[in-house]
């Protein structure tokens, strides 16, 4: 930088990534389609049944390697399952977990962060308190307590999602509610004989959204991952539903026969994942650029 | 600072009595563990018995209370599968995990910091879209499939390293890699940001004007001022490890507390589950402690404030 003005130097770079980031990234956003479609047309894409194989088809190799069996593209498991169909059905998974957990996360953590922020004083000390007590227990431990006492369940993945990220929504719509609270629409809609509900959920609740949207679609990746995890220790979804993490853990002892059984749903799972942390990285510059962390 | 303190200690041992409490509540929530003990055939009478000797007929507050006393004193009953004490299984398997988390911790520093310092030093270079790329694929690499991966590169196909168990020393290298991976994604995005900012502050241009050779500017300024968030991210580094170390043992089958839970879950033997969630999450709960006293000694913000 030693001739010209430094604004002259950087503006062009700014201005052609800000051009950049009108549209989303192409590749992450058809990875994502590509997942969606699949997931919603599973029972007619998958050639065959998700949980139910054929013992004379037993570890058959994907088509381009020796011992592959026609009509498994992606060839099948120890039982003969069919890959492809379980993982066109597992999608459902993931994206079913990420749905529910995240929209009760949101919902849950939302709220206590605006009653937190609205109301101050001891509802907001003892709802902080709780935020803190709940990040400070180790979620994955109380996953598997969980699943000790209750068989694994879709249930118990959520409940997980929901202990783990509610303490983040909870500060984020906290911090939000405390800036908007200051701000004059709401000291008129005051004036104008409103009741700290109906200018809870008229007029700052709406004001939360983006910020809060961003933060969903960041935690997609974070959350598909987490329940393979879980369904990968067998404290998640319970076998033979075919969530990915249930077929990387069926491959586990294939490993050195039947690669594919599970390094396939591990791909799945990491193109999506990058995909969807890519897509999210695009929403929070295009909405909140502000909520930028490291 | 010192209000801060004992605020700090009390909601630490609050978190704890959460856990205790969930702990005991789930439990006994499973339903009656006589019906699991007693067998079929056993009368009224002894079930009451047997009721009665485990105090198991006593009102909830005053089990939670035998529970938490003999829990602080390490007694958390007998193993259903080993029929030892829960404790001693502990105590016999805690070692390889410390083993194990030691190796990710260095791994993690010696390959993090050095990569985020020199991806910012050297920003838009080959080395910082490497670094920047590796610390993307990282977050989205699943730890157990990387684990996976390694054994099927390095021990079916290369056959060069051990992929199951403890004993030599190089069976603790794809289990230590597949740990420290995610955690080194995270903490060298961290160093760069970090790195970023104090690259192009004032003190920065002054030792670089000052004519201080390049190596001094970038570690001695630059770094120790970069380190402070870093800081913050040993308790989160803490985290995934802890949690990382649970999945790692599966994979590689490393006789640490991680694979023993998971096995415990398996043969539903509450008493191993019971003690090794509460000894890690006291481990847990008292590492954030830690560190977020380092930080309030380190920040001065914080220490002033209250």
């Amino acid at each position: 930088m030693s001739t010209g003005s430094p604004a002259a130097l950087v503006e062009p770079a700014v201005a052609a990534r800000r051009r950049d980031r009108r549209w989303p990234p192409r590749l992450p956003l058809a990875v994502v389609v590509v997942l969606l479609l699949g997931a919603a047309f599973a029972p007619w894409l998958a050639p065959r049944s998700p949980v139910e194989g054929s013992l004379g088809e037993r570890l058959a190799a994907p088509m381009w390697m020796d011992g592959s069996r026609p009509g498994h593209p992606l060839g099948t498991d120890r039982h003969g399952r069919d890959t492809l169909s379980r993982l066109l059905y597992g999608a459902r998974i993931s994206i079913a977990v990420s749905v529910v957990g995240i929209t009760l996360t949101g919902t849950f953590g939302v709220f206590v962060g605006l009653l937190a922020g609205f109301l101050g004083g001891w509802v907001d000390t003892l709802l902080m308190r709780l935020v803190d007590i709940s990040l400070s227990l180790p979620g994955i431990l109380i996953a598997v307590l969980l699943s000790v006492v209750f068989e694994p369940s879709f249930t118990n993945v959520i409940i997980v999602v929901v202990f783990l990220l509610w303490p983040s929504y909870a500060r984020l719509a906290r911090g939000e509610t405390l800036g908007i609270k200051q701000q004059d629409f709401v000291a008129l809609a005051r004036v104008a004989g409103c009741g700290s509900a109906t200018i809870m959920v008229r007029h700052v609740l709406p004001n939360l959204a983006p910020s809060i949207l961003v933060l969903a679609t960041l935690h997609v990746g974070y959350v598909i991952v987490l329940e393979a995890a879980l369904s990968f220790l067998g404290v998640g979804i319970p076998p033979p539903t075919p969530s990915w993490g249930v077929m990387v853990a069926d491959g586990r002892g294939l490993i050195e026969q039947a690669w594919w059984v599970s390094i396939l749903p591990g791909i799945a799972i990491l193109v999506t994942v990058l995909s969807l942390n890519i897509l999210g990285d695009w929403v929070r510059d295009r909405l909140d650029p502000k909520l930028r962390q490291v | 600072m010192q209000r801060y303190l004992v605020g700090r200690l009390l909601q630490s041992l609050v978190s704890m009595f959460v856990v205790s409490l969930v702990v005991f509540a789930l439990v006994r929530l499973s339903g009656d563990p006589i019906q699991i003990m007693a067998s079929p055939e056993s009368s009224q009478a002894d079930i009451a018995a047997m009721r009665a000797y485990l105090g198991l007929d006593r009102p909830w507050p005053i089990q939670y209370w035998t529970f938490i006393s003999r829990a602080v004193q390490g007694d958390f009953g007998k193993s259903v599968r080993f029929r030892r004490p829960a404790m001693e299984l502990i105590a016999e398997r805690y070692g390889a995990t410390l083993e194990l988390g030691g190796l990710a911790v260095l791994i993690v520093i010696a390959v993090a910091l050095p990569v985020g310092v020199y991806a910012a030093v050297r920003r838009g270079t080959a080395l910082d879209y490497t670094a920047r790329a590796f610390a993307a694929l990282g977050q989205a690499v699943p730890p157990f499939w990387l684990g996976l991966l390694l054994v099927l590169v390095f021990g079916v196909l290369l056959h060069l390293l051990p992929t199951s168990g403890r004993g030599t020393p190089l069976h603790v290298i794809l289990p230590g890699i597949t740990l420290g991976w995610f955690a080194v994604a995270g903490l060298m995005r961290l160093t760069r940001s970090a790195m970023l900012d104090t690259l192009g502050s004032e003190y920065v241009k002054l030792a670089r004007i000052k004519g201080l050779p390049e190596r001094t500017v970038i570690w001695k300024h630059a770094f120790k001022n970069a380190a402070l968030p870093v800081v913050t991210f040993a308790a989160l580094l803490f985290v995934a490890l802890l949690n990382g170390s649970i999945i790692v043992e599966t994979v590689f089958g490393w006789p640490g507390l991680g694979l023993l839970v998971i096995e415990a879950v398996d043969s539903r033997d509450y008493p191993i589950v019971q003690a090794v969630v509460m000894c890690l999450s006291a481990m847990y709960i008292g590492v954030n402690l830690l560190v977020d006293v380092l930080y309030a000694y380190l920040n001065p913000k914080i220490r002033y404030s209250s």
